[in-house]
This record gives C-alpha cells, sequence and structure tokens, in this order.
C-alpha cells in the first residue's frame, strides 16, 4: 500500500494509477473512485426505488383500504391474496421502506456515493487512500443490497418489526410473521452493510485529512468535504453500535442468550430467558440511530451550501461558523440519543439531560439557516435545477427541524410520540432535505460525472412537482399527528376518536405521494437520457470555483493529468471586487486575481511563488 | 432571463401560499387534537401553544426572507452579487436570540416533564394495566382493597395475569376486560405486558407510556372530564397492532363502585 504523500510526488503518475483497461477492471472491480461513486450512486439509486414502490403500495392500503391491487399478486403472492395488501404484508413494506431509505438508499449515495466522487476531486487528490478498500466497500454495499433483497422473497416473509426491529417482537419467530429467515437476513444485511460503512468512511476520513493538494489547507476544504468526512466520522463512532446489537439479537434469536430478553409468555407458552431488557436494544440502535441522521443530513448540508453559494454567485456566508456548526452538530449527535425513548420506560431523569442535549442542537442548526438567507442574500440568483433544490432544501431543513423542538421537548412528545407527527417529522427533516441534497447534488455534478448536461426543462418539472407533491405528503401528515394518529396502522377503522376528515387527509397523501412517484419516473427519463444523448458537457459549466471543475469532463483516470493543482485561495471567491470574471478557480494564484478570503488576501501578497503564504495542505 | 423571472416568481409565490396555508390551518385548528380530558394534558398543551407560537413565528419569517430574497435577488445580466463573506455581530445576536428562545422551551419542558414524572399523589386511584397480543386487561384489587403482586413467571392457564400464589391480598383481585375509574381522583397506572412492547396511549388525556416486558412503567393523570374515551396501541406490537384497541371509562364513583361490584374475582385454582 502507498504511503498518502506519494500522491503529491512530483512524478507525473505513479505506478499505482496505471489505467485499467480490461472491462472487469475498469467497470465492475474497479479501484477508481470515480467508478466506485457511481456503482455506488446507481444501486443505491435502483434500492430507493425499490423502497419508494413499497411505500405506493402501503399508501394505497391507508387511502383506500382493502383496495383491490391484482397486478401485485405476481409481486407478493403470499401477501396479496384476491388481490389486497394482507395485514403482515402491510408491516413487512413499512419495516423494509424504512429499512431501505435510510440504509441502501440515503446513507449509501451521500457517502459512498457522493464521498467517494467528491473528496478527491475536491482536495486535489489522484485517488482514495485506499483503493482497494474502497473496491471492497462498494462489493460488501453489493452484497448486503443482495440480501435485503432476497429476504423480501423468504417463505416467511421479510422483517415486518419496522425499520427499528425492537425485540422482543423481532427476537421471537413466533411474536409476528417476518421475524423468521426474514429477520435474520435483515440482521445479517445490516451487519454487511457497516462493513461497508467502516471500510468507505476509513477512506473517507484519510484521504480528506492526508491527501490534499498543495494550499489546501483544512480551512480550504469545501463545505461537501467537511459535511462527508464529519458524516463518515460519525458513521465509524456509532456504527459499531448496531453492528453490535445486531449480533447480541441474532444471539438472542438462535442461541437462547438474554441480551434483550426477559421472561416472557407468548401466545400462552413461557419463554424462559433471563432477566434481558428490550430497552438495551433500543439504546443500542439509537445510539447509532441519531448521529444516523446526521450522517445523512451533514453531506447534504455540504452539497447545498457549495450550490447556493455558486446559484448566488456569492461567497458562502460565514465560512467558518459554517465548519463549526457542522462539527458542533456532529458532536452534539452523539449525546442525544435519548429523545427517541422518552417514553420508553427508561428512567425519566435521564430524559432531563437528552432534552437539554437535543434542544442545544438548533442553536447551530439555526446559524446554518441564517448564513444560508445571508448567501442568498444580495446575489445574482441562477435559477438551474441545482439551484431550485438547493433552495428546497432551507425550506424542508427548516420545515421538518422546527417540529424537533416539539418532539425534543419530553413533555410535548408524550402525546406525538409514534403519531403521524412522528413520522411527518423525519421525513421532511432527514427524509426530504437530504434527498433535495442528492438531487441538488446529482444535477450539479452530473456533468462531471458523465460529461453530458441533464435537460434542465425535465429537471425543473421533476423538481416542481417533487417539491409541491412532498409538502402535500408530509405537511400533511402534521395534521393527522394533532388528531393523535398512531404510526404503524394497517386500518384505523376500529377506532371513533378519530375526525371522518382523516380519511381525506389519508387520499391528499396517497395522491401527492404518487405525484412525487411520477416526478422521479421522470427523473430516471432525463437521467439515462441525457446519459445517452444529451448536450455535451463543458469543463466547467457552472462557472465554480472548487477543484473537480478545473479539469476536464469527465475527469481522466488519476483526476489530474500529469500535475497535481496547487491551491491558492478558498473554495468560495465569487464576485470578488476586481476579479475578471465573477468566479475565481481555487488554482488561480492571489498575484493573478484578488481574493477576499478572510480578508487577507485583498492585498497582493509577494514573495511567495505559487503558494500563497500561509496555507500548506502538504503533510509530509 | 425571462425563465429567470418566471421560476423566481414561482418560487417566491409558492412558498408564500405554502406558509399562507399552513399558518390558516393550523391557527384555525382546522385538524386539530382530540378534546381535552385531563389537568396534565392542559400543561402539555400550553406547552404546545408556546412552542407553536415560537417556531410559527420562525417558520413564517424564514420562509417570508427566503421568498422575498428569491424574488429580489433573482438573476439578471447587468447585476453582479455583493461579495460579502460573514458578518460576526449578526451571527452572534442571531445565534443568542435563538439561544433565548430555546432557554424558554427547556425551562418549561422540563419544570412540566418534573411535574408529570414524579410519583402519583397519596389519594391516587390505582390500576394495573397488562397488555398482550392483542388485547388489554386491567387489574383491580379485590374487596381487601389492595392489590395482589403479579409476575409473568406464575402465568398458567388457571392464572392468566400471574396473580402470586403465595400473596394472600392476591386471592380476591378482579380482571376485567374495561378500564373504569372513578372520576374526581387521580388515576395511577401500573403497565405489564406478557409478550413484546406495547404502548398504553390515552389521546384525550395527552398520556403514552410504553409497555415493556421484564418491567413495570408509570403514568398518573387527574381527569377532567367522564366519558368513555379510546386506548390504542401506540407501539408496533405485532399483525394486530392496529385492532389492540382498549376503553376506559371515566364516571362518577358511585357509578364506578356498581360496575366493580358486579366483576368477579378470577381467583386462583391451586
Amino acid at each position: 500500500m502507498e504511503t498518502p504523500n506519494i500522491a503529491h510526488a512530483e512524478a507525473p503518475v505513479d505506478a499505482h494509477h496505471h489505467e485499467p483497461h480490461s472491462f472487469w477492471s475498469k467497470y465492475v472491480f474497479s479501484q477508481d473512485h470515480k467508478v466506485i461513486a457511481m456503482q455506488y450512486m446507481i444501486t443505491a439509486l435502483v434500492m430507493g426505488f425499490i423502497g419508494m414502490a413499497m411505500s405506493w403500495i402501503f399508501r394505497i392500503q391507508l387511502a383506500w383500504p382493502e383496495h383491490n391491487l391484482p397486478f401485485l399478486r405476481f409481486l407478493m403472492p403470499t401477501n396479496m391474496e384476491s388481490g389486497t395488501l394482507q395485514t403482515p404484508g402491510y408491516y413487512m413494506l413499512v419495516t423494509m421502506h424504512g429499512t431501505i431509505m435510510v440504509f441502501f438508499l440515503l446513507t449509501a449515495i451521500l457517502t459512498g456515493g457522493f464521498g467517494n466522487y467528491l473528496i478527491p476531486l475536491q482536495v486535489g487528490a489522484r485517488d482514495m487512500a485506499f483503493p482497494f478498500l474502497n473496491m471492497l466497500s462498494y462489493w460488501f454495499y453489493f452484497l448486503s443490497c443482495v440480501v435485503i433483497t432476497i429476504s423480501l422473497f423468504v417463505s416467511t416473509g421479510a422483517a415486518a418489526a419496522g425499520w427499528t426491529s425492537y425485540p422482543p417482537l423481532s427476537a421471537l419467530a413466533k411474536a409476528t410473521p417476518g421475524s423468521g429467515l426474514g429477520q435474520d437476513l435483515w440482521l445479517i444485511a445490516i451487519a454487511l452493510f457497516i462493513v461497508a460503512s467502516t471500510m468507505g468512511s476509513l477512506n473517507y476520513v484519510t484521504t480528506a485529512l492526508n491527501m490534499r493538494a498543495k494550499g489546501m489547507t483544512l480551512m480550504r476544504m469545501p463545505l461537501t468535504v467537511w459535511g462527508i468526512i464529519v458524516a463518515a466520522m460519525l458513521g465509524l463512532f456509532a456504527f459499531p453500535a448496531l453492528f453490535a446489537g445486531a449480533v447480541l439479537l441474532l444471539l438472542d434469536r438462535h442461541l437462547g442468550t438474554s441480551f434483550f430478553l426477559p421472561h416472557l409468555v407468548l401466545g400462552g407458552e413461557h419463554i424462559v430467558r433471563n432477566d434481558g431488557s428490550p430497552l438495551l436494544w433500543q439504546h443500542l440502535f439509537w445510539f447509532l440511530g441519531h448521529p444516523e441522521v446526521y450522517i445523512l443530513i451533514l453531506p447534504a448540508m455540504g452539497i447545498t451550501s457549495e450550490i447556493l453559494s455558486n446559484g448566488a454567485r456569492k461567497p458562502i456566508f460565514g465560512y467558518k461558523v459554517m465548519v463549526a456548526s457542522i462539527i458542533a452538530i456532529g458532536f452534539l449527535s452523539f449525546i442525544v440519543w435519548g429523545h427517541h425513548m422518552f417514553v420508553s420506560g427508561m428512567n425519566p431523569w435521564l430524559g432531563f439531560a437528552f432534552v437539554i442535549t437535543t434542544l442545544i442542537i438548533a442553536v447551530p442548526s439555526a446559524i446554518k439557516t441564517f448564513n444560508w438567507l445571508g448567501t442568498l442574500w444580495k446575489g445574482n440568483i441562477r435559477f438551474t435545477t441545482p439551484m431550485l433544490y438547493a433552495i428546497g432544501f432551507i425550506s424542508t431543513f427548516v420545515t421538518g427541524g422546527l417540529t424537533g423542538l416539539f418532539l425534543g421537548n419530553s413533555a410535548l412528545d408524550i402525546p406525538l410520540h409514534d403519531t403521524y407527527f412522528v413520522v411527518a417529522h423525519f421525513h421532511v427533516v432527514m427524509g426530504l432535505s437530504s434527498v433535495f441534497g442528492i438531487f441538488a447534488g446529482i444535477y450539479y455534478w452530473f456533468p462531471k460525472m458523465t460529461g453530458k448536461m441533464m435537460s434542465e426543462r425535465w429537471g425543473k418539472v421533476h423538481f416542481w412537482l417533487t417539491f409541491i407533491g412532498s409538502y402535500g405528503v408530509f405537511w400533511t401528515m402534521h395534521y393527522l399527528g394533532f388528531m393523535g394518529m398512531p404510526r404503524r396502522y394497517y386500518s384505523y377503522d376500529s377506532y371513533q376518536f378519530l375526525p371522518l376528515s382523516m380519511h381525506a387527509l389519508q387520499i391528499v397523501i396517497t395522491i401527492s405521494a404518487l405525484v412525487v412517484g411520477i416526478a422521479q419516473l421522470i427523473f430516471v427519463v432525463n437521467f439515462l437520457g441525457s446519459w445517452l444523448r444529451g448536450k455535451k458537457a463543458p469543463d466547467n459549466p457552472w462557472e465554480a470555483t472548487t477543484l473537480e471543475w478545473q479539469t476536464s469532463t469527465p475527469p481522466p483516470h488519476g483526476n489530474w493529468g500529469p500535475v497535481l493543482p496547487v491551491v491558492h485561495r478558498w473554495p468560495y471567491d465569487y464576485s470578488v471586487p476586481g476579479a475578471s470574471a465573477d468566479f475565481v478557480p481555487q488554482t488561480v494564484p492571489v498575484e493573478a486575481e484578488p481574493s477576499g478570503e478572510h480578508h487577507r488576501h485583498a492585498v497582493a501578497v509577494n514573495g511567495h511563488g505559487h503558494t500563497n503564504g500561509h496555507g500548506n495542505g502538504h503533510h509530509s | 432571463m425571462k425563465s429567470s423571472s418566471r421560476q423566481a416568481f414561482g418560487y417566491a409565490a409558492f412558498l408564500l401560499v405554502f406558509t399562507a396555508i399552513a399558518a390558516y390551518t393550523v391557527a384555525n385548528k382546522t385538524w386539530w387534537f382530540p378534546p381535552l380530558a385531563s389537568v396534565q394534558g392542559a400543561e402539555i398543551d400550553n406547552l404546545f401553544m408556546i412552542t407553536l407560537l415560537l417556531t410559527g413565528i420562525v417558520f413564517m419569517a424564514v420562509h417570508i426572507v427566503l421568498a422575498y430574497f428569491v424574488w429580489r435577488y433573482r438573476g439578471r445580466p447587468q447585476r453582479t452579487a455583493a461579495y460579502v463573506t460573514h458578518n460576526t455581530p449578526f451571527e452572534v445576536s442571531a445565534a443568542a436570540t435563538v439561544a433565548l428562545a430555546l432557554v424558554i422551551l427547556v425551562g418549561g419542558g422540563t419544570t412540566l416533564w418534573t411535574k408529570i414524572q414524579s410519583p402519583p399523589p397519596d389519594d391516587a386511584f390505582t390500576v394495573e394495566v397488562w397488555a398482550e397480543q392483542f388485547r388489554w386487561t386491567f387489574h383491580y384489587p379485590g374487596a381487601d382493597g389492595r392489590m395482589g403482586n403479579t409476575d409473568v413467571r406464575f402465568i398458567s392457564d388457571n392464572n392468566p395475569y400471574g396473580l402470586d400464589p403465595n400473596d394472600p391480598y392476591a386471592k380476591d383481585d378482579l380482571f376485567a376486560s374495561e378500564m373504569h375509574v372513578p372520576y374526581g381522583k387521580p388515576i395511577a397506572v401500573i403497565l405489564r405486558s406478557k409478550d413484546v412492547l406495547h404502548s398504553f396511549f390515552l389521546p384525550h388525556f395527552r398520556m403514552k407510556m410504553d409497555v415493556v416486558p421484564g418491567m413495570k412503567t408509570r403514568i398518573w393523570f387527574t381527569p377532567t372530564q367522564s366519558g368513555t374515551f379510546e386506548i390504542p396501541c401506540a407501539e408496533l406490537c405485532g399483525v394486530g397492532h392496529y385492532i389492540m384497541r382498549g376503553v376506559l371509562t371515566v364516571e362518577p364513583p358511585s357509578t364506578f363502585n356498581e360496575w366493580i361490584s358486579q366483576q368477579t374475582p378470577v381467583g386462583m385454582s391451586q
């Protein structure tokens, strides 16, 4: 294995980076971060489509209970008897939708996809620090996708204990259909996923810390890289807790241990175990589960910041504070997990501490929001599709973040917990917001990845249907939460306390969800169509400052040709007074164009050749 | 550029319309909480309204500002953006304002949480609730006025809720499939599960607590309304989760006494 600083050698391209020529080494078992990124992205998008299609089926059940869907019998023969969705099938779909979306789509695409693609290109490296590990990471992820997909087709059904898989429901095969082989495969798939994520995260952090180009100091890294590496660190520290949980739960399931199981009586039969606690699983799960939502939102925040600055043609407002906020949010995310457990039976006095830590997160989050608004203020906004999504992110992040102030306050959580208010909250703040970050990122970097432009016209149609439709789905869900409607119900017919108007709201939600679904089909067609026959992309179509746009499109193997880039300024020199264009790339020396970085370079720096006098990202 | 203005106008208009609809339906309480029925619920609703007011102001302010910026700073060829990198006084004062609002919410929240989680008053009427897939059963003391011990280890066909055979107070205990409580007293609930997790949810009383096998969880509340209320299960407990419905009747003490006298002790065949 090479040492990281070899990548900085002046020699044109070191031996390690000889371009592979066979089909297998180039496209399948590739060690090129750009190919691995595409593999991650496409696999994640396919999984995401499966997860979304699942939501259509259970949304139809909720709006038009027991509606006949004969065509689904081919897909789900055991759970669609006589053409209507049965209860076990409903719970399996709900469980798998959550699992697939959180892990196999969002986590995978943000770290594995964007992390892989952007980190080496934005810090000026030729590839990841450990290319072989990087390849292994993708293939473990692929394996986990295969296992979770197979679990949909086993005879006892897929896991059905919710994406949180709380025992005892998930620990005992008799407790619920789906708690058989399906649950085992769920646990194995999650464990494999964690292995993949750990190998990836090690690479992302190492590469960003050790392989930056000359002049690329930490405080000159684009916010995308900051968001992704802090997310990767969260993954490194938090995912092992869930890995341990998955192993212990498998032991409880098959070897009769009592980590999560006390003595209990299920269906009249004594199950003799030794004082284990179901709460232990909840602690392990949420010790990952809460950092997990920040693993999704921090990269999306980074992408959004990047694109807002580019689209507004203005420096990101308060760069240093943005970096500090990312780090603060990352740190705080480890000490708030108990807010998922206020009414779980956990000692209520612990709730006290978790209320305080949880609400403190609102401070860095609010600062970030103000800074995004500050970035738009006095800008010259270009309404490209990436920019539409980035602006949409501000809206969804604020909407979903504010409802967190209700749920994070334990007393208010009592009536709202496990109702549709929670479903609304987390979908808006971590689902929608990170999806908006992802779409902004895809439209923005698609030209770099493929060498083609995506259709702007269809991009805009996709955006508007998605934006309006998503609020139709998730804003409406808050009302159901107010009514006290519990989540994870197959039907609400037995209850009188819910007003009849809830049926109308359910229909609004489902129709909106189908509209959003149609919009995603438009996206697929645009994605594939543009890739095949889109307009050829110039090297720097968005007139951006960051390094990835200063190489050819798409970048060659090894990213930079013979000579590595040298960085002379921060990544946000947009509309610098006195500059010849409204953007100055990071590779342009301050002698050639003015810079406003920390107001230090407004005066020309002399006597330092092509370095800038204070930045030295070259670690030797 | 025509397209830029169109996008800017559309964007600003959507944000404003969405904000207006959101603000109206919430302020108008078009879809709202079930009617309130407890002292603690009233305090929770109070804190909810304070939180709603604070977050509502921020929600509307951010969306209106965002809509304005999107329109005002839409791209035009003759313009250039201002070069502004940061504004420390603004950032510090914004953060301080947010922190101040949070102090109000944390203060109100933790005070109320302490109150709700404190031990129930001595005169509280206690019911033990047993949850299992997919029903609720309610355990009352018998004529001796004291509730016997229960434990899952004692459960058998003849002793479905695990009354302790060695506990003399357990002999005359009552089990009912509906929950009845006398109006006018605080109600303390001890929650037990036979099998998996459940959650005892009283939407009208703004009360909820998970029911966890292997441990006792507790809540207490003071009803302010008599009547019949539903008890949905709020923690996924299996395929019958959505039909795990219980009923709570809050009634005058005389009616309650009549009801309880009609319940027959299950006893225990030894």
